[in-house]
């Protein structure tokens, strides 16, 4: 999953490094992650994983980090073991 | 209730023929009562944008159709906005466009956009101008204009067509900060000097859809936007009568306004809703101008 996020992170994020780079837990907003980027995110990991972000979890935190949002998709997905 | 009070206030202000009624929601002439108050207090606003020195420009109320959908406002915005379209056709498509219209049909479909959308705020058409260069030291300009959203509405201070004056800062994240902080303490005390009881809240513009509850949360977590509220027709729901907003570098890079090291300027905007204002004063001291206290009627310039 923490590949796929990456991938659309690259696609999305207009980050200034490679998410390839970015460890799992490190600030996507220090990264370079604009509020309008983030929509575009969320956007996306919700046509890619077919889920739907409640409004809890419309906020900042959501988008923090890969994990943070792993831990987001694994809720909505049901995945979470 | 607040629809109630809403009406009961522009009902008092049509009969005082303080405003004109036009025929659609939050559209309305201003009488000379009117206008002398909205200059009085934009007055007040120019003495205490004298300590900045700022640089005044001034642009019809539009922008160009570029500099629109560069700015964000569709994605933002949508509801908001007024596109401005005009006949671009020949005689044969004009027949057909007044067909339509005697038909009683919506003849707005054969309509073709313009160069130009209505000016959304103050601001708008300032940050294309400056692209290129700016000094370290950051500039402030001073602009005004009619402003247009579309939300009609019952409420006298919801217009949808309304001036704005602003006051723009671009430069370094502390010095556009700094400037924001400055002009909510100014704020505060210009709306005290005539009489209000104004206070200071965070706030989040109404951007649209889910997208925008994320936008909007995003703007709260981070502090980027303070009103100052007063009531008018309702004290549960204060109005926002002036705006207080730090951008970050959304304008400074979406524009390409940046410092000579390359990094991309910051800008925050503080604007003044002059037709709310009056409205809240016109609330608060009553509709006759010459029966208010003579302090004020001084300090807005009214004899």
């Amino acid at each position: 999953m923490n590949d796929d996020i990456r991938t659309i992170l690259a696609e999305h994020g207009r980050l200034a490094a490679d998410p390839k780079t970015l460890a799992d837990d490190a600030d996507l907003y220090n990264a370079g992650l604009t509020s309008h980027a983030s929509v575009n995110l969320m956007l996306a990991l919700e046509d890619k994983f077919n889920v739907e972000f409640p409004e809890r979890m419309l906020k900042r935190k959501s988008f923090e980090s890969i994990a943070s949002i792993r831990t987001c998709l694994e809720e909505l997905t049901g995945a979470a073991k | 209730m607040s629809e109630e009070a809403q009406a009961a206030f522009l009902e008092e202000l049509l009969a005082e023929k303080i405003l004109f009624a036009t025929g659609v929601p939050g559209v309305v002439g201003r009488s000379a009562t009117f206008e002398s108050i909205v200059d009085g207090f934009d007055g007040l606003v120019k003495k205490f944008a004298k300590q900045d020195r700022a640089e005044i420009m001034r642009f019809p109320p539009v922008v160009t159709r570029t500099n629109f959908e560069k700015s964000d406002y569709l994605r933002s915005f949508p509801q908001l906005m007024g596109s401005i379209h005009t006949f671009v056709g020949n005689e044969r498509d004009h027949m057909d466009l007044l067909k339509t219209f005697e038909a009683g049909e919506d003849w707005s479909k054969k309509l073709t956009k313009t160069d130009v959308v209505l000016c959304p705020a103050a601001c708008y058409p300032v940050y294309p101008t400056l692209k290129g260069i700016i000094p370290d030291e950051g500039r402030i300009i001073d602009v005004i204009s009619y402003c247009f959203r579309h939300e009609p509405s019952p409420d006298p201070a919801r217009m949808q067509l309304f001036r704005m004056h602003e006051n723009v800062c671009i430069g370094k994240p502390e010095k556009v900060q700094a400037f924001r902080d400055s002009w909510l303490e100014r704020g505060l005390s210009m709306f005290r000097s005539v009489g209000l009881e104004p206070h200071s809240d965070l706030a989040n513009d109404p951007f649209f859809g889910r997208a925008g509850k994320m936008l909007a949360v995003n703007q709260r977590d981070q502090n980027l936007k303070f009103e100052i509220l007063h009531p008018i027709t309702s004290v549960e729901k204060p109005t926002a009568i002036a705006s207080f907003n730090y951008h970050q570098d959304h304008f400074g890079h979406l524009f390409g306004i940046h410092f000579e090291d390359g990094s991309d300027a910051h800008t925050a905007c503080v604007g003044f809703g002059l037709e709310r204002i009056t409205l809240a004063l016109l609330k608060k001291h009553g509709l006759d101008t010459k029966k208010w206290p003579a302090e004020i009627r001084k300090t807005l310039d009214l004899d």
